[in-house]
């Protein structure tokens, strides 16, 4: 998911475990993950099962997933995803760390199991480690965003971006990760940049975590708005994730799910699974922060996103906000993708260059019929 | 003046109507109940769902429509996220009524009371049924009692279905015997007509085929969602089983094989179900109906498959209903699955060598091999 490999890998490695990392998602992972995943299940199952082909090729012998107690799919994923597998005739162990008992210590007992010994303090350490890396990530990521959207040499941040990726993921200390995320950020803000006089157009990006987080799986949207002048604002983070769904501190995740409830309250009463109800709670947020439209993405066929976009227009209609939803599968081009995003972004321009025609603009589309 | 409840004729109507109909007529509403589903019901809906929503929540919309044009008071759209212990019924369950309220303008008020049984069942289930009074007016004394008597109905009801009645007829037989005065219009044409012929009639031939039909009863038991997969098949001479009339034990001894229990709560009655009968080849045959995109069943019905193929032993087809299904599609696809199951009983009667091997021709679901 994304560049979660880079903390996954440390946390592992740092326990005394070999890690195999299959090659970036391409053409041929989703090609094997739809070949043998169920026909309706998300793109983000397809991938995963692409994955873990390619990893298992590449001599993994343990897969390690996290599990869930629903009602979204993934929950269920580990299970199905084990009889696929072994019904191809491959031999491995799967883990899954399930939520309520899926804490740390869970891990501890099964880590311990694989490499003999292991002491609370040594996975402190590797624990801290790989959330450092995450935090270190998120810092750029926030960074790319916001400069993205004006570089001059076109394609300059994302490179820098990746360079300081690399060395955040070379980094085997506090202090080498601290020097790897300082350097990149001061390389970052050095890129040549237009002058921020020229306000550049804002779209968030919301919908489902894994992709909205995972480049190859929505085809490099944040590139291509990018590359059309727009800066990406984004309230889904790795961080986010990884201390909601894996520290599990339930005060916490009480307190942001009462804030997501309390933004989405006209619109949505209830939590959907997934990233529905953040969808919704997200938009609103950002309509009030000043962004100019959203860009739902979401897998196909994902229950909680269907949910979410049947109720976007009015959130839309509300906030003066415009969306686009875009479903994703293993057929999607990227060619589409582009007519819809430069339509959309020129709907955007169009709509802040005539503001005396605002209420027209803002007029609401009727989708009733009668 | 009693209030006028409508109630759509879809999703988990099927599951849950008796108990919703003995409560509302207790709190002396007046229950209406849309009609079954038609071509105009599904177009209305596609037209006022999303695309990508699946055919049965696109039906419900249908129905929802109709019912607000029949100016009733309330529509009965509760937000139903678990009916059970550590499982849920499927996301677009958690957020229909918002869904309905933002596709579907000039509503009349929703009774969208969240149920949610996940934890403290009895106690939750009591607090819901005590809003809905409320927003009834209704005395809580007079919910109580309402509450008693819906659950009794809904027992009755169970019991029927266990005697092999499927849902719309074990409605229509409760409907025959013990129809309260004075309301329940939409349904009296119907029930006089059905009284009759409830029971599952015998059809001559020495040896039955047996087939399960398995599927989410919103789409099994609608007429137009299924194509009326039940009666054709019944029509060709076979014996119709679904999950409902399994009794919840066995049920569960069949999810006892799973690694890790279901959440969802269909599913689990599915999965149970399946495995029940391919464990002990209680069935000639299983066809499962799922709707385009179904999220649970793409799960659920993986699991189902892989383990028929395994098995090698129980004949298995799948059947994607969308709103584009033909008739004519369905019912070849049944007839062929039908002969085919004829074939394999009288070779087996033959005592053909041949009748051990794999129904589905393949050695494996799929066999490994690079792209």
């Amino acid at each position: 998911m994304g560049t979660l490999y880079i903390p996954i890998k440390a946390l592992f490695e740092n326990l005394g475990l070999s890690v195999v990392i299959p090659p970036p998602p391409s053409k041929r992972t989703l090609a094997l993950g739809g070949r043998y995943a169920p026909e309706f299940a998300c793109l983000p199952m397809k991938l995963n099962i692409g994955n873990y082909l390619e990893a298992l090729e590449a001599g993994a012998e343990v897969i390690i997933m996290g599990g869930g107690t629903g009602p979204c799919r993934f929950g269920y994923y580990a299970q199905v995803q084990n009889e696929i597998l072994k019904d191809l005739g491959y031999q491995f162990e799967m883990i899954v760390l399930e939520p309520p008992q899926g804490h740390v210590l869970e891990l501890y007992r099964k880590i311990r199991e694989l490499v003999g010994s292991l002491s609370l303090r040594d996975l402190k350490y590797a624990i801290q480690l790989a959330w450092d890396k995450v935090l270190a990530i998120d810092r750029l990521q926030v960074e790319v965003h916001r400069l993205a959207g004006r570089e001059v040499e076109r394609g300059r941040v994302n490179r820098e971006f990746e360079a300081g990726l690399g060395a955040i993921d070379r980094a085997n200390s506090f202090a080498a990760i601290r020097q790897a995320a300082e350097e990149s950020l001061l390389k970052l803000k050095a890129v040549k940049v237009r002058p921020p006089a020229q306000k550049p157009l804002r779209v968030g990006i919301i919908g489902e975590i894994y992709m909205v987080l995972e480049p190859f799986a929505n085809l490099e949207v944040e590139k291509h708005l990018a590359e059309m002048g727009v800066e990406v604002v984004r309230k889904i983070f790795l961080g986010e994730w990884v201390r909601d769904h894996l520290f599990l501190n339930p005060f916490r995740l009480g307190r942001e799910r009462a804030r997501l409830l309390k933004l989405a309250r006209p619109y949505l009463g209830h939590f959907v699974g997934g990233h529905g109800l953040e969808t919704i709670a997200n938009t609103v947020e950002m309509a009030g922060e000043g962004v100019d439209g959203v860009i739902q993405i979401a897998p196909f066929t994902c229950m909680p996103e269907i949910v979410a976009e049947s109720i976007l227009p009015r959130v839309s209609q509300d906030h003066g906000i415009p969306s686009l939803t875009l479903y994703l599968d293993e057929q999607s081009g990227e060619a589409g993708l582009l007519t819809r995003l430069e339509a959309f972004v020129d709907l955007l321009r169009r709509r802040n260059l005539a503001p005396l025609n605002a209420n027209l603009h803002r007029a609401p589309i009727d989708r009733q019929f009668h | 003046m009693p209030h006028k409840v409508g109630i759509p004729r879809a999703l988990v109507y099927y599951n849950y109507f008796p108990w919703w109909r003995g409560f509302f007529e207790a709190l002396e509403a007046e229950v209406v109940v849309s009609g079954e589903t038609t071509k105009q019901t599904l177009d209305h809906g596609v037209r006022l769902a999303v695309d990508e929503a699946c055919l049965p929540v696109k039906v419900f919309f249908g129905h929802v429509l109709e019912l607000s044009r029949q100016k009733v008071d309330f529509i009965f759209v509760p937000r139903i996220v678990s009916v059970e212990r550590k499982a849920f019924i499927c996301p677009k369950f958690m957020g229909l009524p918002d869904m309905v309220r933002n596709a579907i303008p000039d509503l009349p008020s929703l009774i969208d009371v969240t149920v949610d049984l996940r934890h403290r069942p009895k106690r939750r289930l009591w607090k819901a049924a005590r809003q809905v009074g409320r927003q009834l007016g209704a005395s809580p004394f007079r919910v109580i009692r309402a509450v008693f008597g819906a659950q009794k109905r809904q027992r009755v009801f169970q019991d029927l279905l266990v005697k092999q009645l499927t849902p719309p007829e074990a409605l229509a037989a409760m409907e025959g015997k013990s129809r309260p005065e004075g309301s329940g219009k939409a349904l009296s044409g119907k029930a006089a007509e059905n009284r009759d012929n409830w029971l599952p009639q015998e059809y001559p031939g020495a040896k039955r085929l047996k087939v399960a039909v398995l599927g989410h009863s919103y789409n099994i038991y609608d007429q137009l969602a299924s194509q009326n997969v039940i009666r054709r098949l019944r029509e060709m001479g076979v014996q119709v089983v679904t999950a409902d009339m399994l009794p919840a034990p066995l049920i569960r001894a069949g999810n006892q094989k799973l690694a890790k229990p279901l959440f969802w709560t269909f599913g689990k009655k599915i999965a149970g179900a399946a495995f029940h009968w391919l464990g002990n080849g209680g069935v000639d045959g299983i066809v499962h109906l799922v709707s385009f995109g179904c999220g649970p069943d793409s799960m659920v019905g993986e699991l189902v498959q892989r383990e028929a193929w395994r098995g090698k032993t129980t004949p298995f087809m799948l059947l994607t209903l969308d709103e584009h299904t033909g008739e004519s599609g369905i019912v070849t696809r049944l007839e062929a699955f039908v002969d085919m199951l004829r074939h394999r009983m009288s070779l087996k009667e033959k005592g053909h060598p041949g009748e051990q091997g794999n129904p589905g021709g393949e050695d494996k679901p799929l066999q490994k091999g690079g792209v």
